[in-house]
């Protein structure tokens, strides 16, 4: 069939876990808009949902770090976190390893990924699935982009293997949606944590919403050690935004974007239209 | 070098139900499972006794410490409090890319 739904959204652990910590007006309206993100995604009526996460060193570690690696299993664990702490209870969520095989098999006709026939889900996974899946039946194809262990892979390879994420799914029967999640600005797991910037996060928004491939790939405002300084290690996992940019090839439309301390980001969802 | 192992060894630690066993069970057990990996006797002490602060300041990745908090049964405001202690406590961090940006005092998501 093709791409049916493709969206961003944030998947800090604090969403679920310090959800109790939270001003509850303000949790209950973001918990809201990402639910009504889950509900647009189960809407589009998806056979398969691909998760481009950045991966927080649950299955890949930096004796041999892929910069992008897909999930070819039937079926995944997670989370690897303490379910208490995260607020998630350990659950086997469904894969489709044939169809990860076909994705996978079309990706790297232009762009180099592992895969990975094993594969434990984090936060930054099962916290978007707890609002996008429920009831985690949908079955899910991991993919991850390496955003935790510098050198990390340049912006414009990002939007590459976005546009090859798309060539697969253009090429598969099945309906496919899209979700990247990571960003924008935060300081997670630090003395800095609930820090972010704002005015540099609908900067990004802005761009991403209108698709501006040239001013998402800017070196001057995205290179590495920029994001670092105005939007902390965190702003690294805007590649997962890019790729889903590239993919959709459409505009964006915010649900939710304002910042939550205590969940130490600020919480995103946002859909975009498949062009 | 060292830096590495200790992160190494968080990894383990975080993602495998024997290796948090065989942590918890402390003696013996923890002192052989911790000897398998090339710490320097700071580091080693400091994973020995789960010193948030001190890991933190020798440049530990923040995601793989977060994970490693709540299996010590430390929550959150706690956890944030131990690395401003660290910091206090030790001076900067050392390494890595995770160095705090405010300052000891500061509780930027109010705990």
């Amino acid at each position: 069939m093709s791409l049916v739904f493709a969206g961003v959204c944030s998947h800090a652990p604090g969403i679920t876990g310090r959800a109790h910590l939270a001003d509850s007006a303000v949790k209950d309206e973001f918990h809201a808009q990402f639910h009504r993100f889950g509900e647009a995604m189960r809407a589009a009526k998806p056979d398969a949902v691909i998760v481009v996460a950045a991966e927080h060193f649950a299955n890949f570690f930096m004796n041999n770090m892929p910069t992008y690696a897909i999930g070819m299993a039937d079926s995944y664990e997670g989370p690897i976190e303490d379910p208490k702490w995260l607020g998630i209870e350990k659950t086997k969520v469904p894969g489709d390893a044939a169809l990860s095989q076909r994705l996978i098999r079309e990706v790297m006709q232009t762009v180099d990924v592992a895969y990975a026939e094993e594969w434990k889900f984090d936060h930054g996974i099962m916290v978007p699935l707890h609002f996008l899946t429920p009831k985690f039946d949908t079955r899910v194809i991991p993919v991850n982009i390496n955003c935790q262990g510098p050198p990390l892979t340049p912006l414009h390879r990002a939007w590459a293997f976005g546009e090859a994420l798309r060539r697969a799914c253009d090429k598969a029967p099945e309906r496919i949606a899209l979700v990247g999640t990571g960003g924008i600005s935060h300081w997670p797991a630090t003395p800095d944590s609930g820090k972010v910037n704002a005015e540099w996060d609908a900067e990004f928004m802005r761009r991403w919403c209108a698709n501006d491939r040239e001013a998402l790939l800017s070196q001057a405002d995205y290179n590495d050690e920029a994001t670092y300084r105005e939007a902390g290690q965190g702003g690294f996992e805007i590649r997962t935004f890019l790729s889903v940019a590239a993919a959709a090839r459409g505009k964006g439309h915010i649900l939710h974007m304002k910042a939550i301390p205590i969940f130490a980001v600020t919480c995103t969802a946002a859909t975009m239209s498949i062009e | 070098m060292s830096l590495y192992a200790m992160q190494k060894f968080l990894f383990a630690l975080n993602r495998d139900t024997e290796v948090q066993r065989r942590y918890a069970e402390g003696g013996d057990t923890r002192a052989t499972l911790l000897g398998a990996y090339d710490f320097n006797e700071e580091e080693r002490e400091a994973i020995d006794k789960g010193d948030i602060g001190k890991l933190y300041v020798l440049g530990c990745n923040g995601q793989l410490l977060m994970h490693f908090a709540p299996l010590l049964g430390i929550a959150w405001a706690d956890y944030l409090e131990a690395m401003r202690e660290g910091v206090r406590k030790y001076g900067p961090v050392r390494a890595g890319i995770y160095a705090m940006t405010t300052g000891t005092d500061e509780k930027v998501a109010g705990v």
